[in-house]
């Protein structure tokens, strides 16, 4: 109530807040950043338009690896279980995350799936983002780096289309690089782009097929991983929450 | 379409903020975002105004301050034009985003009791 005249309009006070609208997101990212390293595992947020490779990165990935580091991977998925299919297949332990309608991963979804993960003994640990060059980039999941598949397909402009996404990215994967022969595609125009929109551009040409820039990438990978804890892995991560 | 998870977000903090003043009702959100934010405006106002039905931001409104990108050279400050390259034209360092990838709920504007 209004009470300089009391005219019976309520009062309307504001309310200062300023803070991130998904500051629920980042604590829940901080808490998965927080048990990745507890682990001395490298997380890795794998990320790319549907298409884009990300899965075939990821087989290469593993066979190029064998026992030398042991892979874990996480895969985003609308409606199916087929890249931690392949992924498993692969080699690499696997779990699918099944978004429904969910157009990326969010850090609840990971937390939710790294309490189900059948395995803590992993080296490098994979969450491939569902495909998608808009949504994935805006949550931050408690990942070490952000990694983008580009492929050659896609044309060479989708660095300034999506700055967003190449913005947040630790390395650039220039993927099916052996099919460039056969498209009208400038691998120099690519790298202009991404000049423009990463600060630190990092670009690795790549292919599934031919394993060319693969041994690269692995010591992309191995350069990131963590120091060995020295006595072992810290214990568990303290839960005031309940698992569902 | 991740801009209707933002809003659910947006409206949970609301809520919460309502609830600690005492508030009874939303007459107005003042967001600030980002143009590499990832965040569409026509989106987020969409998905505001079907989200807003049945909870305490039922009929208010969503007022968004927008923020244009900005690189600048973490060392000489020089500023990026648009579309230039990231990296500074005299020290040769990576340009550092000085703002444009805000998500942020700046203030609300509530019938409460106790603020």
């Amino acid at each position: 109530m209004c009470e300089t005249c009391g005219c019976g309009d309520p009062e309307i006070v504001p309310v200062e807040v300023q803070a991130r609208i998904l500051s629920d997101n980042d604590a829940q990212a901080r808490h998965n950043r927080s048990h990745f390293e507890g682990l001395g595992v490298l997380a890795v947020n794998l990320m790319g338009s549907p298409g884009a490779g990300k899965t075939a990165v990821l087989e290469a990935t593993a066979q190029a690896a064998g026992a030398r580091l042991r892979l874990g991977a996480v895969s985003g998925d609308l409606a199916t279980e087929r890249d931690a299919d392949r992924l498993n297949a692969a080699g690499i332990v696997s779990a699918t995350i099944t978004t429904g309608s969910a157009c990326h991963l969010d850090a609840r979804l990971v937390h939710h799936a790294l309490h189900h993960f059948p395995s803590d003994d992993r080296d490098v640990f994979f969450i491939e983002n569902v495909g998608n060059l808009v949504c994935p980039a805006i949550y931050d999941l408690g990942q070490a780096a952000n990694v983008v598949a580009l492929s050659v397909t896609e044309g060479e402009d989708k660095p300034l289309k999506y700055p967003v996404m190449f913005r947040k990215a630790d390395l650039v994967l220039l993927t099916k690089i052996d099919l460039v022969p056969h498209l009208d595609y400038d691998v120099a125009a690519v790298r202009d782009a991404l000049t423009r929109v990463m600060p630190e551009p990092a670009v690795l040409e790549m292919s599934a097929k031919t394993g060319e820039g693969i041994a690269e990438w692995l010591r992309w990978l191995e350069a990131r991983r963590p120091a060995p804890r020295r006595g072992g892995p810290r214990p568990h991560h303290h839960h005031d929450h309940a698992h569902t | 379409m991740h801009e209707y998870s933002i809003v659910a977000s947006l409206i949970d903090r609301v809520q919460r903020e309502a609830k600690a003043h005492g508030g009874t009702r939303v007459h107005r959100l003042h967001v600030k975002i980002g143009e590499l934010s990832g965040v569409e405006l026509d989106l987020l106002t969409t998905a505001f105004e079907t989200f807003r039905e049945r909870t305490i931001c039922e009929g208010a409104e969503l007022s968004i301050d927008t923020i244009d990108a900005a690189w600048a050279c973490p060392v000489c400050d020089q500023r990026m034009p648009r579309g230039a390259v990231l990296r500074c034209s005299s020290c040769q360092r990576p340009a550092r985003l000085v703002q444009g990838d805000e998500i942020i709920l700046e203030r609300i504007e509530m019938e409460a009791s106790h603020v």
